[in-house]
């Protein structure tokens, strides 16, 4: 598993997808952060947080779109699936990877926090709060991004659907409440990534979120190493 | 070494293995000789675990590929159609990264050199693989399948797309494995499986059609062998003749060609 996480690690930043991808986050990390606190001198990060969400989930499918279809395009995944290693190990390797480079993103408003805290007064407890709820939403979203690439051998269809299950999870709970059905709203709005991150930018950590946006992330590693387990059987 | 029990392999309605048993002993090379997709590369997947059998078993060195995957992996050095290879990796990391996986134990780098001197690529180590010829991305390929030490090699048609030098060498080289490895190697050309191995299990359609030694196997073709011959004479003489002959099965009569000459 450690061979397969560094081996990927490495590969975002042999190819330019880790620098690309980083590049993109902090500029409009950037843009945010003027836009919604310096411009107004204020500290607050809330408004960052919460265009954040829409952000990751629309980058976090770059991280994860080359994940699995690259292996079975160059069929290095004969070298894989061959050697002494666990299903389990190759999928949390690769998955532990992008979630790394997704950290080191969403670290850049640390660097904001600490330069703000010269000048001004910033609450440290409410910020943790929030980057937890964004590297929980980050984790889910990449773990169903991982899934797709689990699919197909073509990264421009991992990508895309990648983009279109976060649209999807950015729309469903308007989908649900324009829908006259009250199970339906109430299933919507439970399932609904944004309600479930809703809290985070305000600085409250929900643990029946946590809890949510953890199942998310085994749930979608479980489903690909079926994926992986079914493919040997096809 | 390797034993392979009634494989059966369906892919859909289409049956690429059917009822598929041999055996190989330590320190045997085994050649798989069979035309294109007779079920040679799906037999390999099978006996690497990169496949699941439908039907079937297969056991390295006593342990149940699908029952204890990781042990018997391990024995087992696999050489795929195409190399499994990372474009984006120099020879070096990608070498490493292989010792990694398995988990090779020992010296890295000096077990790692040895490799390289072997299969001879010593001198393209620091190069990107996407930036390399077929013939040394074959043999990056091979020293892949040697990190680890495998008791068990596992090669497919690994001649292909080498120049005539280079696949004398590669086959030399496999000879002299097979001092420590055990080796299954798959070929659709006689002549080199006849040059490298021990024994031979010719596959067709996804069935044995025969098990035997190179000499053994040479015997059995040329025993079944049918000559046409046009003869002038009376055809009664000739028939007698020609059965009088040491070893000759049956001999027949089958038309006038021109007059008096017999075929």
């Amino acid at each position: 598993m450690l061979a397969i996480y560094k081996r990927e690690l490495k590969g975002y930043f042999t190819t330019p997808i880790g620098f690309i991808y980083l590049a993109a986050f902090f500029a409009i990390c950037g843009f945010y952060w003027f836009a919604g606190s310096l411009l107004y001198g204020s500290s607050d990060l809330s408004l960052l947080f919460s265009t954040l969400f829409t952000i990751s989930a629309f980058l976090a499918p770059l991280l994860t779109m080359r994940l699995l279809t690259e292996e079975k395009r160059n069929k290095t995944d004969q070298l894989l699936l061959t050697s002494p290693v666990s299903l389990t190990g190759l999928v949390v390797g690769k998955f532990l990877s992008a979630l790394t480079v997704y950290t080191i993103g969403i670290f850049i408003t640390a660097v904001y926090q600490f330069v703000m805290s010269f000048f001004g007064e910033v609450q440290w407890s409410t910020y943790w709060g929030n980057l937890l709820g964004l590297f929980l939403l980050g984790a889910a979203v990449l773990s169903i991004g991982m899934f797709l690439s689990s699919l197909t051998e073509n990264q421009v269809i991992a990508a895309v659907g990648g983009f279109g299950v976060a649209l999807l999870l950015l729309l469903i709970d308007s989908l649900g409440s324009s829908v006259g059905v009250t199970w339906l709203q109430e299933l919507t709005m439970d399932i609904s990534f944004y309600q479930q991150y809703a809290d985070f930018p305000l600085g409250l950590v929900n643990i029946p979120s946590v809890i949510f946006f953890l199942s998310v992330v085994f749930l979608f590693n479980f489903l690909t190493i079926r994926v992986l387990e079914k493919r040997r059987w096809g | 070494m390797i034993e392979v029990q009634h494989l059966t392999k369906r892919y859909g309605s289409k049956l690429a293995l059917d009822d598929l048993s041999f055996q190989v002993k330590e320190g045997e090379i085994l050649g798989l000789l069979g035309p294109n997709g007779a079920g040679k590369s799906t037999t390999m997947n099978i006996v690497t675990g990169y496949l699941s059998a439908t039907n079937g078993q297969v056991r390295i060195d006593g342990l149940d590929i699908l029952e204890e995957p990781k042990k018997a992996k391990s024995k087992i050095g696999y050489l795929p159609e195409q190399p499994p290879l990372y474009p984006d990796m120099t020879v070096e990391e990608y070498l490493r990264f292989v010792w990694e996986l398995k988990g090779a134990k020992g010296n890295r780098e000096e077990k790692l050199g040895e490799i390289c001197a072997q299969v001879m690529i010593d001198d393209v180590t620091g190069r990107l693989i996407k930036n390399l010829s077929k013939g040394y991305k074959q043999r990056v390929g091979l020293a892949q399948a040697l990190v680890g030490d495998p008791s068990v090699l596992i090669l497919d048609e690994p001649t292909v797309g080498l120049d005539p030098k280079q696949i004398t060498e590669i086959r030399d080289l496999i000879r002299g494995l097979a001092k420590r490895h055990t080796v299954v190697f798959s070929s659709h050309i006689l002549t080199e499986v006849q040059a490298v191995c021990d024994r031979i299990v010719v596959i067709s359609g996804g069935k044995k059609v025969a098990d035997d030694t190179p000499a053994g196997l040479a015997a059995s073709m040329s025993a079944g062998r049918q000559l046409d011959l046009l003869a002038e004479g009376d055809p009664q003489q000739v028939v007698e003749l020609l059965s009088a002959i040491d070893g000759m099965a049956s001999v027949e009569r089958l038309e006038e060609k021109e007059p008096g000459v017999f075929a």
